[in-house]
């Protein structure tokens, strides 16, 4: 790869905090990263990864498999603390708290920061029982009647309600993949969380289930803030506002998804989102 | 398709015909053994059970001697050592598994249970007979028999336990965590009930190896000449292996059909219970899909 000297020797700049040009330096950041390092025992798996992640927008992370985009969701809600052997250095602020100081509370860290994951994983459980789980652990709702609002209102948010209204009581594993993964979308949002963060959730499902996500994605970023991390670039360039690029743990470049697609800074950026690698 | 091909075809259709008609044969040597077995046992036993030869007392005549006490007592031993097993060794898993992590001392404990499923149950015995009936005082009654065979099940429910809880995807884990839950509320809500049908599994395997165990429940001094049914967890007992092997090593031969019917009985207790936990682990599968 000819391209990789040049633009590792600019990668300096974006390591060292320089203003994105997404042009949220002076607006506020819902998530603020600094000189973020994580490591899998001696591993360097992300290095020195600074970002602002504005409110109300949706990011998507795009790069290589083993880039270390889906390692740099999962630290944003502590998601890897549940792996033995992993380490965080650096600062992640959300809403100007830091979520990695020690007297961070993770469960309410979580239930303020939700997460689809790549292949839909619903409890074996009734479709009704998956979204009032989330409700009845953080005692969100109190009466029966309560839930129920609350659990209608999460799956017409996820556009499934049409779908399941009839069967709510029926195993949520009976439902085909797409709406599987909207039902954990829906799930997510029955404990009403700020941020949403999405690790491919559309990979494993057919094109019009796709959209179906996609088109649910635009419509949550008015009340959510949303980061979703695709290797679909046609989907990054589809659903997003700003594109973050990941390239071997590093934050390549960050911009308005437009800029990344058409006229990106990076070499490197414009080699992968061109299809030359990757 | 060229020739060479076709016999190729043909070749692995003969090859996977025999590999099928070896296996079905082997099924067979194994289901003849059995039935063979079987049917020694029932040709023998068969007719001296009878509804009386259940609900009678032990008798130095053998037409009059009953199994009552002797099934009395395996039941209540059976049940008071799943009441002591059971909850401490999936305690104990699940603090291994979910909890322990890698530590040096969840190590240790582990390689020690594994140790433990392989000694012999007459050791058991002696610890049973030094700790529970002489050092704690229970004397010869069915909680110091349940208790020493508590300690005998407990690695094998351990382990069956946490190959159970291994075998929930951590995806449900991750999904659990990811809606703000605690780590006691993903383990009850989400990953016992999903580890339910192995982790029962697990019992049934405990249960029935507890009740045809003899030797310790001999070494901690079970009585095989009782005339009563056992009322409190601190009456002497005795329980059905010992009380068949008792009939088995007397030398009239009308004892050996009394000592049938008595295996009968055995078998028929340990199927009713396999059959009972099977019933309950498919319950339990149907309505965590449902």
């Amino acid at each position: 790869m000819s391209a990789a000297p040049r633009s590792l020797a600019s990668l300096g700049d974006l390591a060292s905090g320089r203003p994105d040009a997404t042009g949220s330096a002076d607006l506020p950041s819902k998530i603020q990263v600094e000189g973020l390092n994580f490591y899998y025992g001696a591993k360097r798996a992300l290095q020195d990864i600074s970002i602002r992640i504005r409110p109300n927008v949706v990011t998507a992370f795009i790069g290589p498999s083993g880039c270390g985009k889906s390692t740099f969701l999962r630290t944003l809600n502590r998601m890897n603390d549940i792996i033995p052997g992993t380490r965080v250095e650096g600062r992640v602020l959300i809403d100007e708290v830091d979520i990695y100081k020690s007297s961070m509370d993770v469960v309410h860290l979580r239930r303020r920061v939700g997460m689809v994951f790549q292949k839909s994983n619903p409890f074996p459980k009734s479709i009704f029982e998956n979204i009032a789980y989330g409700l009845r652990i953080n005692a969100l709702a109190g009466s029966r009647s309560e839930v129920a609002g609350r659990v209608e209102e999460s799956l017409k948010q996820a556009a499934l309600w049409d779908e399941v209204q009839d069967r709510l009581h029926e195993s949520a594993l009976a439902l085909s993949g797409g709406q599987q993964q909207r039902l954990c979308i829906a799930r997510a949002l029955a404990i009403r969380p700020d941020i949403i963060l999405m690790d491919e959730p559309a990979s494993a499902l057919d094109p019009i289930a796709t959209q179906r996500i996609e088109e649910l994605v635009y419509d949550l970023k008015k009340d959510y803030t949303i980061v979703i991390v695709t290797h679909n670039m046609q989907q990054a360039a589809r659903v997003s506002d700003h594109t973050a690029f990941f390239w071997l743990g590093r934050l390549v470049e960050y911009d308005r998804t437009e800029k990344i697609f058409t006229a990106p800074a990076e070499k490197l950026t414009e080699d992968y989102v061109t299809g030359r690698f990757g | 398709m060229s020739v060479d091909l076709r016999r190729e075809s043909v070749r692995r259709r003969v090859a996977d015909a025999a590999f099928q008609a070896l296996a079905l044969l082997v099924l067979i040597v194994a289901l003849a053994c059995l039935g063979a077995l079987v049917w020694d046992v029932v040709s023998d036993g068969g007719g001296t059970l009878s509804w009386d030869f259940i609900t009678s007392f032990p008798s130095r005549r053998a037409s009059q001697a009953g199994i009552w006490h002797a099934l009395t007592g395996s039941v209540f031993v059976i049940a008071v050592t799943a009441v002591l097993a059971v909850p401490i060794g999936v305690a104990a898993a699940i603090y291994l598994e979910e909890y322990g992590g890698r530590s040096l001392a969840a190590r240790i404990i582990e390689l020690n249970i594994t140790n433990l499923a392989a000694v012999p149950s007459i050791i058991y015995g002696l610890l049973g007979l030094g700790l529970f009936v002489r050092m704690m005082g229970m004397g010869r009654s069915i909680l110091a028999g349940a208790s020493t065979l508590a300690l005998l099940v407990l690695p094998v429910i351990i382990l069956s336990t946490r190959e159970a809880l291994r075998a929930v995807p951590s995806s449900l884990r991750e999904g659990s965590y990811a809606l703000g839950a605690t780590k006691w509320q993903t383990v009850w809500h989400q990953v016992l009930p999903v580890a339910a049908p192995g982790i029962l599994t697990g019992f049934i395997l405990a249960l029935s190896r507890a009740i045809g165990e003899t030797a310790p429940l001999i070494t901690i001094g079970a009585v095989t000449f009782v005339t009563f049914a056992p009322d409190s967890i601190w009456s002497p007992f005795t329980v059905l292996p010992i009380q068949i092997f008792n009939w088995v090593s007397r030398p009239q031969a009308e004892f050996h059909a009394v000592a049938a019917a008595g295996i009968i009985v055995l078998v028929a207790l340990l199927l009713s219970m396999n059959a009972g936990a099977i019933w309950l682990r498919d319950r339990y599968q149907k309505r965590g899909m449902s």
